[in-house]
């Protein structure tokens, strides 16, 4: 049993500031997205219960992710693919899938693949569909709960309007939930010991890629603006006492219009 | 002629985009077409046209039964090759977002999901949406020929239905039967609330420590006739509330005319879903709390003491 987790490095969200509207980036650190470790932990899960299977993580990021990498190694898995290249920064989500997909098809060996249901900096949701769609595989999007046996996985899936269980045959693409578990956190030995797990660094050539395939010159979406929304507020902070403060509010909120209508 | 196919699994959707879609039909010079896929297809043809649509695509294919990722998207992706297809809108539902991904690499389409915001740019349509978690809008454009949006829904309000016919096109799909089977369905927790919807938002957050508390906030929201949501924690952690009543990045996006925020920090993942409300205002006791830089009117206290004298205060004026 082959599996592939899939996990991108983002800034630390709650670390960037706004300064005349434009995200600052400098010195905020590249963490794992939340969902990208349910991932990560699932497919620990999925190990430990079969008894045998190997985990390879396929990651993006920076330089950066030579140390970031240990988290996910530490938590189970088995070995490492890092697209760290310059030439991958700036992809869009099919860039991104595009990259995922040469990886884990030279990776060869493949029977369920696993990603967050979202990065957890934009949530677009596209990069494991298009991924999919690429690879051929079955999926199922928004797992809260998997059980993978004799080449089947069966998943329930938090959809908008209900709890959907789904059956598939393997190979399959998954994306999980954040509710699907609490992702461990490695023990010092764990964290030592993955250090030695076998990491490899593959670059656009690696991939059979040339250098207009990745990166943003590839890219089918162009960002014309990446702005904080500007805010109109009347910021009145209501002073005096506990009555006054709050014969003030119910007063404003009269005259707003919203109270007492 | 460039053509603008909706399809969204939520006809309600379906139809504001369709509103939307006749809008910027106009502008480009475009038709606005729409694709009703599964069973009880055909018969929902009349709605769309009422709606704005030109022509409508239909499939009650049996392959389209249950809603499967894979079998959608080849179903749209055969409809967009047929016509001329240039902007594909689908509403921005969880499956629709995994409907767009999957449709889009069919179709080697740029694509962009979760819009709130959509309007016509160069005979192009540019796009905003979240993107660093909230903390910021990026406005976008598709680049490729054929080009794959999700919106979501109540970005556009729905227009006036009009007396209209249009052309219903019977699809011929070449599909296979899903990989995926469904094999239960399970209703969620028994919550109808409806937070989209709301005139008056309360929201609680992870400063609400004792649930007990939530009584008097249940008597607050009863005398302003307003709704009650939450944050994550007492969702997801506590479990005090259905996550339907949770709101935000991952949530609800609100628009009330007033929303009361009590005992929440502010955080970006929140305040998402309620940047557009009229009039907001927060009950924190850290002077220094993030929401205060987007309220309207703010008071530093405790709730335990400030919910209980506004609720004194609002049955004095009954």
């Amino acid at each position: 049993m082959d599996i592939i987790v899939c996990m991108k490095q983002i800034p630390d969200l709650q670390q960037i500031r706004i300064k005349e509207r434009k995200p600052v980036l400098e010195n905020v650190p590249l963490v794992w997205g939340d969902l990208d470790k349910n991932a990560m932990e699932e497919a620990a899960k999925v190990k430990e219960k079969l008894g045998e299977a190997k985990i390879t993580v396929v990651a993006k990021g920076s330089d950066k992710l030579q140390q970031g990498i240990l988290e996910p190694l530490a938590m189970g898995a088995d070995e490492a693919v890092l697209l760290t290249d310059p030439a991958f920064a700036g992809s869009d989500s099919l860039g991104t899938a595009r990259l995922l997909a040469k990886a884990i098809e030279k990776i060869g060996a493949y029977d369920l693949v696993m990603l967050g249901e979202g990065s957890t900096d934009n949530y677009s949701g596209v990069v494991a569909s298009a991924l999919a769609e690429r690879l051929g595989l079955s999926e199922m999007t928004y797992v809260r709960e998997l059980e993978v046996e004799g080449g089947k996985v069966r998943a329930v899936r938090n959809m908008d309007e209900s709890f959907e269980v789904m059956e598939a045959d393997l190979p399959a693409l998954v994306t999980v939930a954040q509710e699907i578990n609490e992702p461990r956190l490695p023990k010092f030995m764990a964290i030592r010991k993955a250090g030695s797990k076998p990491r490899h660094e593959w670059g656009p050539g690696d991939l059979g890629l040339s250098a207009d395939e990745v990166g943003e010159n590839a890219n089918s979406v162009e960002v014309l603006s990446n702005l904080a929304p500007e805010q109109d507020r009347k910021n009145v902070i209501l002073q005096g006492n506990l009555d006054e403060q709050v014969s003030g509010l119910v007063d404003a909120l009269t005259k707003e219009g919203v109270v007492g209508r | 002629m460039s053509e603008i196919l909706v399809y969204s699994y939520i006809d309600e959707t379906a139809f504001e985009l369709v509103s939307a879609g006749k809008a910027f039909a106009k502008e480009l010079g475009a038709t606005v077409s729409a694709t009703l896929l599964g069973e009880g297809a055909a018969a929902k043809a009349g709605d769309y046209f009422a709606y704005g649509a030109d022509k409508v695509y239909v499939s009650e294919h049996p392959a389209l039964t249950d809603f499967y990722v894979g079998t959608y998207a080849e179903a749209l992706k055969q409809v967009a090759e047929s016509g001329d297809v240039e902007f594909l809108l689908i509403g921005s539902s969880k499956r629709g977002k995994e409907l767009a991904g999957r449709v889009a690499q069919k179709l080697n389409a740029g694509a962009v999901t979760d819009a709130n915001a959509v309007r016509v740019k160069d005979g192009n349509l540019e796009v905003d949406r979240y993107a660093f978690g909230g903390n910021t809008v990026a406005s976008q454009v598709v680049t490729t020929p054929k080009k794959v949006i999700s919106v979501m829904s109540k970005t556009f309000e729905l227009g006036p239905r009009e007396e209209k016919q249009g052309e219903v096109v019977n699809l011929d799909l070449d599909l296979e039967d899903p990989p995926v089977k469904v094999v239960e369905r399970r209703d969620k927790a028994g919550d109808e609330v409806n937070l989209e919807e709301a005139e008056m938002l309360i929201c609680v957050g992870r400063g609400v420590q004792a649930k007990e508390d939530l009584a008097m906030i249940e008597e607050l929201a009863k005398l302003l006739g307003a709704e009650i949501g939450c944050t994550r924690t007492p969702a997801s952690d506590w479990q005090w509330f259905s996550e339907e009543r949770m709101v935000g990045l991952s949530g609800k996006k609100c628009k009330p005319s007033l929303y009361i925020s009590i005992g929440i920090s502010g955080q970006i993942q929140h305040t998402v879903g309620v940047v557009d409300s009229k009039i907001i205002v927060a009950v924190n006791k850290d002077e220094n709390a993030p929401i205060f830089n987007i309220t309207d009117y703010g008071i530093v206290g405790d709730y335990a003491v400030v919910v209980p004298k506004l609720n004194e205060k609002l049955k004095s004026m009954r």
